[in-house]
């Protein structure tokens, strides 16, 4: 579904990405894990055309993408649910999400889809005609996963889902992201910090260092690899 | 009191016309966060749009002002969207002190192209609407004040109705909010701003046909200070904020009236700028901004 292939990104003169390359299939919760600095984050927007690639291609369902703006990459089916949610605040809980499903003219689609959002967090429905900003960290992250699902991703990108979130609400997300990779077989790639957490769900992981993949494997291979339990699941 | 009421009436039609070049100045600023110079410029072209035009449609009748107004609004809104294309796209991502220096660009070359085109010599404005005065015990009213408040108040509610109940609109809110998130969610953030030039630029021209009608003098740096007094009334109601635009042109419009009738009227044009200075003393955020404490 999404190939990227040595990439590499700069601000300026520092280079953010080195050489970074991976594979997600059709299907898979794909994780990328590695310490703050590690280049997650500038990995996932210059997926989403935020940012440009010095080198190297990004190929999304056998069309690069790597030259294509941020709205014509979502068109394609590629949804990025951004680091800090970016919600946009002054609006309501309701016009965020018709936001989301901007590209589409579909009415009764829409409508379907807006359900669909519903039922995997049935919290918005109550809080539709509120605003966005008044909402809770993890209301604010609904939102946004809800916003993001609304433009039909095929593939759906996102950056810290647990970040500022309250300890009891990150499991219910996480099982959400679950919930939404089987029962609407949309691809996941999971970029996260907390690494126990996200190879606990995904199937397949990279582990970032300074800019390019450090090691690769099967989630439940990662989990056990000593290396990486001493870097990043805390022994 | 009848006194009173004249000068409010002509203060609210006055107001009007700033309220309706304030929107411009507000929306713009609120999608890319600088003050487009040249918007004051574009009321100008508006005017003269009308000028000419005025000279072809039979004079004094509604629907000859009106097919003045709606043209005026189209070209000024085709040229907002120009200039946008042409000056400010290219420098997307650009410190502002650098947009800012092109929107004064801009803006003298409207000025300096429009004393070439037009002439330096001021304009009588056809009277394109029909003209009489309706008299209420000692009040006037005329029927220019009846259009001005009329055309700006249908127009008022014509753009809350787009910002806010349309999804072109609620694009405009989204990239105003935050320009990334809108690009994440398919938003071209081109095609919003170019849209929000081309609506506060067709709210320019209109203020400048309804100004000609009261002010029937007019020439290519007619523009300036009206420009200058609606950037105020835009900083008094709270920059980006649209309902502060329109509050802050009708309360700037009613004082300067109010000066001019009374003993102190030289000074009704340094009323505007003494407001400004006190609002950026005591409250930088307008009076409907929320005051916010800058990121770093």
């Amino acid at each position: 579904m999404l190939t990227v292939s040595n990439l590499e990104v700069c601000y300026g003169a520092i280079s953010a990405l080195r050489d970074i390359s991976f594979t997600i299939e059709a299907g898979r919760i794909v994780t990328l894990i590695g310490a703050n600095g590690a280049g997650k984050t500038t990995t996932l927007r210059t997926i989403s055309g935020l940012l440009r690639a010095k080198k190297g291609s990004i190929t999304f369902r056998g069309e690069d993408i790597s030259k294509l703006p941020p709205h014509l990459i979502v068109a394609r089916g590629l949804c990025h649910v951004p680091e800090g949610r970016m919600v946009f605040s002054n609006l309501t809980v309701d016009e965020n999400l018709a936001m989301g499903a901007y590209l589409r003219h579909d009415k009764a689609k829409i409508a379907e889809t807006r359900d669909y959002v519903f039922t995997i967090f049935p919290r918005l429905k109550e809080r539709l005609t509120q605003a966005a900003g008044t909402l809770s960290g993890g209301e604010q992250q609904m939102l946004a996963i809800g916003r993001a699902l609304m433009g039909e991703p095929k593939l759906l990108m996102l950056d810290e889902p647990s970040l500022g979130i309250a300890p009891k609400l990150i499991s219910t997300i996480f099982e959400k992201i679950v919930e939404i990779n089987r029962s609407h077989g949309i691809t996941i790639l999971l970029v996260e910090q907390n690494a126990n957490l996200a190879l606990e769900i995904s199937h397949d992981a990279y582990v970032l260092e300074t800019g390019t993949v450090a090691m690769h494997g099967p989630s439940a291979e990662l989990r056990n690899n000593p290396e990486l339990k001493a870097a990043y699941l805390g022994g | 009191m009848s006194e009173f009421l004249q000068q409010l009436l002509n203060g609210l039609s006055l107001g009007a016309i700033y309220a309706l070049i304030a929107l411009g100045y507000t929306m713009v600023y609120g999608v890319l966060r600088f003050i487009n110079f040249a918007h004051s410029d574009v009321f100008m072209v508006g005017a003269f749009i009308g000028y000419y035009l005025g000279r072809l449609v039979p004079e004094n009748t509604v629907w000859g002002g009106l097919v003045v107004l709606l043209v005026a609004m189209l070209g000024c809104a085709v040229l907002g969207m120009l200039i946008e294309k042409l000056a400010y796209r290219p420098l997307r991502g650009a410190a502002t002190l650098n947009v800012l220096i092109t929107a004064i660009g801009v803006s003298l070359l409207l000025e300096y192209s429009g004393q070439v085109f037009f002439g330096a010599t001021p304009r009588t404005f056809p009277a394109v609407f029909p003209s009489v005065n309706f008299t209420f015990g000692s009040l006037v009213i005329s029927s220019n004040q009846v259009v001005v408040i009329a055309v700006a108040a249908f127009l008022m509610v014509a753009l809350e109705f787009i910002v806010h109940r349309t999804k072109i609109g609620t694009a405009m809110r989204a990239v105003s909010l935050n320009p990334k998130a809108a690009q994440l969610v398919g938003i071209n953030n081109d095609v919003v701003i170019s849209f929000t030039f081309g609506l506060g630029s067709a709210l320019a021209a209109a203020g400048g046909i309804l100004y000609a009608l009261n002010y029937p003098s007019i020439d290519p740096l007619m523009g300036v200070m009206p420009g200058l007094k609606a950037f105020v009334a835009a900083v008094l109601g709270g920059i980006g904020n649209i309902p502060g635009a329109a509050l802050g042109g009708l309360l700037l419009g009613t004082v300067e009236t109010f000066v001019n009738g009374s003993q102190w009227s030289t000074y009704k044009d340094a009323i505007a700028f003494a407001i400004l200075i006190i609002i950026l003393l005591f409250r930088p955020a307008g009076l409907l901004g929320k005051s916010t404490v800058e990121k770093v």
